[in-house]
C-alpha cells in the first residue's frame, strides 16, 4: 500500500528525515516511535502533504502512485488520513457541516453518492458511536472549546466518517488521560480492517498496549535506528531511548 | 469640483423648496436643518471623521431627491422574512408605502408614517421630543440633509409593558428612476418602559443604476425596555449609502444591534449608543464584507455616561479584491461612570493582497473603577487551518470559503431570527462563490 524509499525531508532548509525506508501493507499496523526531535511528526506531516515540509530526496509510493505529486486534499480523497497531534479549531463551522462537506468531497471524487444533511445525520450518528461522542458535539464548531481528549476523539470520528485506507495517527495519545486513551484506542481498533493500514506515531509505549502494532520502527536522528515486532516497544519502555540513540556509549559502559 | 458640489446641493435645495407645508414645529426643524446643510455641505476628507472616506464622487453626481408614490417594479413582499410576514413595512425611495405594507401582526404597537404622525395629535408630542434628538443635525451635513427633506419615514412606538413577539421588519427599497435617485429614509423607534421588541431594517434595491441613500434611524429604549435591532445593508453595488443609527438607553434597558453591511460601492454607517442611565446594557455588533471596488466605513460611538452600564462590541470585516474598509470605534467612559464594563473588538480578514483596512479602536476613560478592553486584528486565512481542512479532502478553494464563512459566523450566528441567519449564510457563501449544499 505504501512504500517509502530513501526519504529525505526537512523544514526551512534543515534536514530532519535522513533516508527513511518503510513498506506498509494493507491490514498492518505500524508504530513509529522515537525520542523528541527524531523526525516522527515530520514523517507524519510529509505523508499528509504539509506545505512547509520539503522533500529533498527519495520517493513515496501510495498504491503504486507517486504520493508526493498529489496535493494534500487529493491524498485525503484517495484515502490518506492524518489524525493531528494538535487538532485545529475551525470557529463558526459546525462539526456536522464540516464532516458532511469532507465526506461528500470524497464521495464525489470516488463517483459515489453524496448525502444531504438528513441522510448524513444518520451516518454521523452511527459513526459517532465508535468514539462514544454525543450528538451535542455535532452542532458545535469544529474543535472549538473542546478539551484535549474531545479533540482527539473528534479526530477519530473524522476517521470513522472518511474511512481512510491509510491512517496516520500523530501522537494521538498525547494529552490524554487513561479513560480518553481507552476510548480513542478502542475507536481506532474498531476502524482497523484487513483492508486498511495504520501508522501510529507515538513517543510512549502506553498507547501500544491498546493499539497493538504488527511492526515497530524506532527513529533516531531522522533514520530508522531499529525495527522489530511489538516486543520492541516494551523493550524501549524498559530501557529508554538512550539505549537506541547512543548505543556506543551504552555498549562502552556495559563493557566496563 | 466645487461648482459641481453646488449644483448637486441645488437639487436638494430645489427639493426642499418644493416640500409640502406641514405643522409649524416640523417646518422649523426642517428649515433649520436645511440651514445647517447649506453651511456644512457634505463632509470632506479634511474632516478627521471622514479621513478615509471620500464623498467627492457622491457630491459630483447630480442625484435628484425622490418623490412620493413612484411606480415600483417587482414584488416587494419577497423581501419579508417568514417571521415578519405580518409585520412588514415597505419604504420605497424613502416613502412609507402603506399600500405595500402588512401590519396585521402589529396589535398594540404603532407603526405609521413618521411625517404624518408628527402632525397627528396622538403622537406629535413624543415625536417632537425625540426627533432629531439623538441624531443631531448641527454637526453633520448628511443628517441635516435627511432631516431637511423629511416628508415620510417610519414611526414605531411600542407602548409600556408591551412585549411584541412578532419582529417588525422595515424594507427600504431603492428603485431609482430617471427622475429620482436620492432617498432619505428616516425612522424613529420608541420602546416605552419595560416593553420589548425586535426591529429589522433591510436595505435593498430593485435596480443597478447608481443612486444615493442617506438614512437616519433614531432609537429610544426607555427604562427596563429591551430592543433587538438588526440592520441589513444590501444596496446595489452602484449605490452610495450613508446612514446614521443613534440610540439612547434608559435605566436597566437593553439594546442589542447587529449591522450587516454587504452592498453599495461606498457605504458609511455611523452608529452611536448613549447610556445616560444606570444599568443599561448594549451589544453593538457588525459584519462588513467588501469585494472589488467597494468601500465600507463604520464609525461607532458608545458613550458610557452613568455607572453600571455594559457594552460589548464585535465588528468583523471580510475584504476581497481591492475592497476597502474603515472601522473607527470610540468608547467613552465619562467621569463618574464607575463599574463600566466595555469591550470592543474589530477583526478583519483579508482575502486579497490588494484589500485594505484602516481600523482604529479608541477608548477614552475618565473614570477609575472600570473594566475596559479593546483590540483590533487584521489577518489572512491561517495556512494551518487551511491545511487541516485539506487533509480532510476539502479543496483549497472550498477550504478558504469555509474558513471565511466561519469567520463571519461569529457575528451572523448571534442573530436570533433563523431565516435571517440562513439567508445571510447563503449571501456570504454566494459572495465567496461557494455553496455548502455542493
Amino acid at each position: 500500500m505504501l512504500e517509502i524509499r530513501n526519504l529525505h525531508a526537512g523544514i526551512d532548509g534543515k534536514e530532519i528525515l535522513k533516508g527513511i525506508n518503510l513498506t506498509i501493507n494493507k491490514g498492518e499496523i505500524h508504530a513509529i516511535m522515537g525520542p523528541n526531535g527524531s523526525g516522527k511528526s515530520t514523517l507524519a506531516k510529509v505523508l499528509a502533504g504539509h506545505p512547509q515540509y520539503e522533500v529533498t530526496q527519495g520517493e513515496i509510493l501510495y498504491e503504486g502512485r507517486n504520493l508526493l505529486e498529489m496535493a494534500p486534499d487529493e491524498r485525503a480523497r484517495e484515502g490518506v488520513f492524518m489524525a493531528f497531534q494538535y487538532p485545529i479549531e475551525v470557529p463558526g463551522v459546525s462539526n456536522a457541516q464540516f464532516l458532511r462537506l469532507a465526506y461528500n468531497e470524497k464521495q464525489k471524487h470516488l463517483g459515489e453518492e453524496e448525502l444531504d444533511p438528513l441522510e448524513f445525520k444518520d451516518l454521523l450518528k452511527e459513526r459517532a458511536k465508535v468514539v462514544e461522542m454525543q450528538a451535542s458535539f455535532m452542532t458545535r464548531s469544529v474543535n472549538e472549546g473542546f478539551s484535549g481528549g474531545e479533540k482527539k476523539r473528534n479526530e477519530i470520528l473524522q476517521m470513522a466518517v472518511l474511512e481512510p485506507k491509510l491512517a496516520v495517527l500523530d501522537e494521538t495519545d498525547s494529552g490524554l488521560d487513561i479513560d480518553a486513551l481507552r476510548v480513542v484506542a478502542n475507536g481506532v481498533n474498531q476502524l482497523h480492517t484487513p483492508n486498511n493500514a495504520m501508522i501510529v506515531v507515538t513517543h510512549y509505549q502506553r498507547l501500544l498496549n491498546y493499539i497493538v502494532p504488527d511492526f515497530v520502527h524506532v527513529l533516531a536522528d531522522g533514520r530508522i535506528a531499529r525495527e522489530g515486532g511489538k516486543e520492541l516497544a516494551l523493550e524501549l519502555e524498559a530501557k529508554g531511548y538512550d539505549w537506541i540513540t547512543a548505543p556506543e556509549q551504552q555498549g562502552a559502559q556495559a563493557a566496563k | 469640483m466645487v461648482t459641481e458640489l453646488v449644483k448637486s446641493e441645488n437639487n436638494y435645495q430645489a427639493a426642499f423648496r418644493a416640500l409640502a407645508p406641514t405643522v409649524a414645529w416640523l417646518e422649523l426643524v426642517r428649515g433649520s436643518a436645511m440651514d445647517r446643510f447649506e453651511q456644512l455641505g457634505f463632509p470632506s476628507v479634511t474632516d478627521e471623521e471622514w479621513k478615509y472616506t471620500n464623498l467627492a464622487s457622491l457630491a459630483k453626481e447630480s442625484f435628484v431627491p425622490a418623490t412620493a408614490n413612484e411606480e415600483i417594479s417587482g414584488d416587494v413582499k419577497r423581501h419579508a422574512y417568514p417571521e415578519t410576514a405580518t409585520a412588514h413595512l415597505v419604504v420605497v425611495n424613502g416613502f412609507l408605502r402603506e399600500d405595500l405594507s402588512v401590519t396585521t401582526g402589529l396589535e398594540n404597537v404603532v407603526a405609521v408614517d413618521l411625517f404624518n404622525a408628527g402632525a397627528d395629535a396622538r403622537y406629535n408630542k413624543i415625536i417632537r421630543k425625540y426627533l432629531a434628538r439623538n441624531a443631531g443635525y448641527h454637526n453633520n451635513g448628511l443628517t441635516a440633509l435627511n432631516t431637511a427633506l423629511l416628508q415620510s419615514g417610519v414611526f414605531i412606538w411600542i407602548p409600556k409593558n408591551v412585549e411584541l413577539e412578532t419582529p417588525i421588519q422595515i424594507t427600504f427599497v431603492a428603485d431609482p428612476s430617471a427622475q429620482s435617485s436620492a432617498n432619505f429614509p428616516r425612522v424613529l423607534v420608541v420602546a416605552e418602559e419595560n416593553s420589548s421588541a425586535t426591529v429589522i431594517e433591510n436595505f435593498v434595491s430593485n435596480d443597478g443604476k447608481p443612486y444615493f441613500t442617506n438614512a437616519v434611524t433614531e432609537v429610544v429604549v426607555k427604562d427596563g425596555a429591551r430592543l433587538d435591532h438588526y440592520r441589513l445593508q444590501r444596496e446595489s453595488h452602484n449605490a452610495f449609502h450613508v446612514s446614521t443609527t443613534s440610540a439612547e438607553l434608559g435605566r436597566a434597558s437593553r439594546y442589542d444591534t447587529t449591522s450587516i453591511n454587504l452592498g453599495a460601492q461606498l457605504a458609511r454607517h455611523d452608529v452611536s449608543v448613549v447610556m445616560d442611565h444606570e444599568g443599561a446594557e448594549t451589544s453593538v455588533d457588525g459584519l462588513y464584507m467588501v469585494g472589488a471596488d467597494q468601500h465600507t466605513d463604520t464609525h461607532s460611538v458608545i458613550d458610557h455616561k452613568q455607572p453600571h452600564c455594559n457594552s460589548h462590541q464585535l465588528y468583523k470585516g471580510i475584504l476581497d479584491g481591492n475592497g476597502r474598509a474603515v472601522f473607527n470605534g470610540k468608547i467613552f467612559v465619562r467621569e463618574g461612570a464607575q463599574k463600566t464594563d466595555a469591550m470592543q473588538t474589530n477583526k478583519n480578514l483579508l482575502l486579497s493582497n490588494k484589500a485594505r483596512v484602516d481600523t482604529k479602536p479608541q477608548l477614552e476613560i475618565f473614570a477609575d473603577d472600570v473594566k475596559c478592553a479593546h483590540g483590533a486584528a487584521v489577518g489572512q486565512i491561517d495556512p494551518e487551518e487551511l491545511f487541516y481542512l485539506e487533509t480532510r479532502g476539502i479543496t483549497p478553494e472550498l477550504g478558504r470559503s469555509l474558513l471565511t464563512y466561519g469567520f463571519a459566523e461569529e457575528v451572523i450566528g448571534k442573530i436570533k431570527l433563523a431565516s435571517i441567519r440562513s439567508e445571510l449564510d447563503e449571501v456570504v457563501l454566494r459572495q465567496l462563490h461557494t455553496s455548502l449544499e455542493a
